[in-house]
C-alpha cells in the first residue's frame, strides 16, 4: 500500500460513504480542493455547500444542518477551523450538534506555507470542550475506517488530518475502535505513544532503540479524546516510562492528555515530544528534524529520558 | 379579535418576565420586554409546534440569537406548555434547566445554544437548509439584536443566506427579525457603533427588507404573511422596538439592559404592564388572584 495523505483518504472515504448515506453533506470555506471534499461536491452537488471564506458561518451552518438530522462534514485547515473556537464552543459543543469537524493540514509538516497555515494548537483547544471527541488517524486504512465511524457516531467529533503522505502503519486486518488504541509493536522498557503524522517515525525510532538494547512499545493513539485509559495504564505500568510524540504543540495535546491522566491515576515519568514555539517555513523533513520528531530525534530523546 | 388575544398573552408574558427576573436577582429586562410582542405573535399566532413533542421534525424553529433576552423565550415556552409556569422562578438557579442564556440540551423547546452573540443566524441558515434538503415545509425564525449585528459572523451569514442552497433549496423558509431597540449594554447603539443604514445594508446583501413597529401585533402578523409569500430568498424584518417596553422607568434607558428589578420595582413594573393606577392597585389585586399570588411571592423576596 503506497503512502497517502489522510486528507486524500478522507476524500475517497466520503465519496463511498456518500453513495450509501444521503444524510452526509459537506460544508467548506473555499478550501474544498485542499480538504479533498471536491470530488464529493462534483458527485453530489446538491449536498455540498461552499460558503466562501467564512469559517465561523461554515461551522454554524454545519450545526444547523446537524440539528435537522443531516451529517455535515465541516472542513477547513485545522488552524482556520479551530481558530473559530468560540463558534465551535457554543454552536457545536454546547449545542451538542452532530457536526463532524474536519481539520486538514495539521502540524508543522505542511512545511513551506509557514506558521500561519499550521494547526498546532488545535488539539489543545478542542480537548478543553465537553461533548467533542478527537480522532487523528495515522494512515489510509485507519482514516477510511475513522471516517466511516464518524458517520455512525452520535455527537460532534474533531477529525485531525494531514496534508502530507503517510506511510502505512496499521495492519491490514486493523479495525478502528473509538476510545481504543492499538499496540503496533510490543516492548517493555518504554511506552512510545504516537498519533497521526509522526507515528511512522516512532516505529523507525523503535528499531534504532532496539539496536541499542532498548525495548520500546509503540502505541497508535488514534483517539486523543477519549484516551484508551486501560491500555495506557497497562503499558505505562509495565514500562514505567512514557514518551508521547505528536505534530502539535507540546502544550495541551496528546502529551498533555496522557500526562494529566497518568498524574491522576499512575504517576509515571512522561516526556512530551512535539512542537516548541511557533512553526516556520521549511521542508517537512527538516522541520521534523528541528523539532526532534524524526526517527533519530525521537530515539535520542528516549535514550536521554531513560538515562536521565 | 385575534390581536386582542395576542395582546392579552403578551401582557401575561411581560408579567412573567418581570416575575422571573425579580426572583433571579439578575438578568436582562430591557431586551426581553422589547422582543416579547414578536415572540408572542410567533408562538401564539404563527408557529406550528407541539409542546408535548418538542422534537417533532416538522415543527417550525425559533432561534433567539440575542440569547440574553431568554426570559421572554421562557415566558412564551411556559405559556405554550413546554414546562409549567411555576418553573419560571427557577431562572438562573443552580440545577435549573432555565439557564441564564439558552441551553438546548437542558430545556426542550430551545433550538440552539445562544448568548455568545453573532452565532444564531448561521445556525438558522443550516436549519433552513437542512429542512429544505429533507423536503420539510417547516420554517425558521431567527431573532437578532441590533447591537448583535456588530458581530462579524452576522455579516458572513448575511452575505451567504440569499445564495445558499440556490436554486433548488433556496432559503425562503427563513425569516430574520431584527429587534431594533436602539440600546446595547454600554449605551445607545448609535453612540457605541451606529449600525445604520440597516435597511440599505441588508438589501444590498440581497434580502427583501420589511420595516415595522415591533410592538404592533397587526404589523408583525402582516410582515410574517409577506415573508411567507416570498419565494426564492429569505426575508429580513426590521422591527422598531422600545427597550423595556411597557415599564415607564425602564423604557429607553441603557441602565435596564442587564439589571434585574428589585422586588418593589418589579411589582411597580407589573402594575404598569397591566395598566393599573397606583390608587386602584389594591382593589385590582382582589379581582386578579393570579397576579395577586405573583405579587405576594415577589413581596416575600423583599423581606429576605
Amino acid at each position: 500500500m503506497p503512502a497517502k495523505a489522510s486528507r486524500a483518504a478522507f476524500g475517497e472515504a466520503l465519496l463511498d460513504l456518500g453513495a450509501k448515506d444521503e444524510r452526509i453533506v459537506t460544508v467548506d470555506a473555499d478550501l474544498s480542493k485542499s480538504t479533498m471534499t471536491v470530488n464529493f461536491a462534483k458527485k453530489y452537488p446538491q449536498r455540498a455547500f461552499n460558503v466562501g471564506i467564512a469559517e465561523s458561518n461554515m461551522i454554524g451552518i454545519g450545526a444547523g444542518l446537524a440539528l435537522t438530522g443531516r451529517i455535515p462534514f465541516t472542513c477547513s485547515f485545522a488552524c482556520f477551523l479551530v481558530g473559530r473556537f468560540e463558534t465551535i464552543r457554543i454552536s457545536v459543543a454546547y449545542t451538542n450538534a452532530n457536526v463532524k469537524l474536519v481539520g486538514t493540514h495539521s502540524g508543522i509538516a505542511i512545511g513551506e506555507d509557514g506558521y500561519s497555515q499550521m494547526g498546532i494548537e488545535d488539539v489543545a483547544c478542542i480537548r478543553s470542550l465537553p461533548n467533542i471527541g478527537i480522532i487523528q488517524p495515522a494512515d489510509e486504512i485507519e482514516t477510511k475506517q475513522a471516517i466511516a465511524y464518524a458517520v455512525e457516531h452520535q455527537g460532534p467529533l474533531y477529525l485531525r488530518l494531514t496534508r502530507q503522505n503517510l506511510e502505512p502503519v496499521c495492519p491490514p486486518d486493523y479495525r478502528f475502535q473509538y476510545g481504543r488504541w492499538l499496540v503496533l509493536r510490543k516492548g517493555h522498557d518504554v511506552t512510545l505513544i504516537g498519533s497521526g503524522g509522526p507515528l511512522f517515525n516512532c516505529l523507525e525510532a523503535a528499531k534504532r532503540l532496539e539496536a541499542d538494547g532498548i525495548s520500546a512499545e509503540v502505541i497508535n493513539a488514534a483517539c486523543i479524546k477519549p484516551l484508551d485509559e486501560d491500555l495506557l495504564v497497562q503499558s505505562a505500568g509495565k514500562s514505567g516510562h512514557v514518551v508521547t510524540v505528536e505534530d502539535h504543540s507540546i502544550h495541551g495535546g496528546l502529551g498533555g492528555a496522557v500526562a494529566e491522566f497518568l498524574g491522576d491515576v499512575l504517576p509515571t515519568p512522561t516526556k512530551r515530544l512535539g512542537v516548541h514555539g511557533f512553526g516556520e517555513s521549511g521542508d517537512a523533513r527538516g522541520l521534523y528534524a528541528k523539532h526532534g520528531l524524526d526517527p533519530a530525534g525521537i530515539a535520542v530523546s528516549v535514550k536521554k529520558f531513560l538515562h536521565r | 379579535m385575534a390581536e386582542v388575544r395576542l395582546e392579552s398573552i403578551a401582557r401575561e408574558c411581560r408579567v412573567q418576565i418581570l416575575r422571573m427576573l425579580a426572583h433571579a436577582g439578575s438578568g436582562h429586562p430591557g431586551g426581553s420586554l422589547s422582543v416579547i410582542d414578536i415572540l408572542t405573535t410567533l408562538y401564539f399566532g404563527r408557529l406550528r409546534y407541539d409542546a408535548k413533542r418538542p422534537d417533532w421534525p416538522d415543527r417550525d424553529r425559533v432561534v433567539l440569537s440575542k440569547g440574553h433576552a431568554v426570559p421572554a423565550l421562557y415566558a412564551v415556552l411556559a405559556k405554550a406548555g413546554y414546562f409549567p409556569e411555576k418553573q419560571l422562578i427557577t431562572l438562573r438557579k443552580l440545577g435549573s434547566p432555565l439557564q441564564g442564556h439558552p441551553d438546548r440540551t437542558t430545556l426542550p423547546g430551545v433550538e440552539a445554544a445562544t448568548g455568545s452573540l453573532g452565532q444564531g443566524l448561521s445556525i438558522s441558515l443550516g436549519l433552513a437548509l437542512g429542512l429544505k434538503l429533507t423536503g420539510s415545509k417547516s420554517r425558521v425564525y431567527c431573532i437578532l439584536g441590533d447591537g448583535e449585528t456588530q458581530e462579524g459572523q452576522v455579516w458572513e451569514a448575511a452575505m451567504s443566506a440569499p445564495k445558499l442552497g440556490q436554486p433548488d433549496h433556496a432559503l425562503d423558509n427563513l425569516v430574520v427579525i431584527l429587534d431594533y431597540n436602539r440600546i446595547q449594554l454600554d449605551n445607545f447603539v448609535k453612540k457605541v457603533l451606529d449600525i445604520e443604514p440597516v435597511t440599505a445594508k441588508w438589501q444590498s446583501f440581497g434580502w427583501p427588507v420589511i420595516e415595522i413597529d415591533g410592538h404592533d401585533l397587526g404589523q408583525i402578523t402582516k410582515a410574517l404573511d409577506q415573508a411567507e409569500a416570498t419565494t426564492g430568498v429569505p426575508t429580513f424584518i426590521v422591527a422598531h422596538t422600545v427597550k423595556g417596553k411597557g415599564v415607564s422607568f425602564m423604557e429607553n434607558d441603557p441602565e435596564w439592559h442587564g439589571k434585574a428589578p428589585k422586588p418593589a420595582e418589579a411589582i411597580k413594573a407589573i402594575r404598569e404592564v397591566l395598566g393599573v393606577t397606583e390608587s386602584a392597585w389594591e382593589e385590582y389585586l382582589k379581582t386578579d388572584t393570579t397576579t395577586r399570588a405573583i405579587v405576594d411571592e415577589i413581596a416575600v423576596l423583599e423581606k429576605k
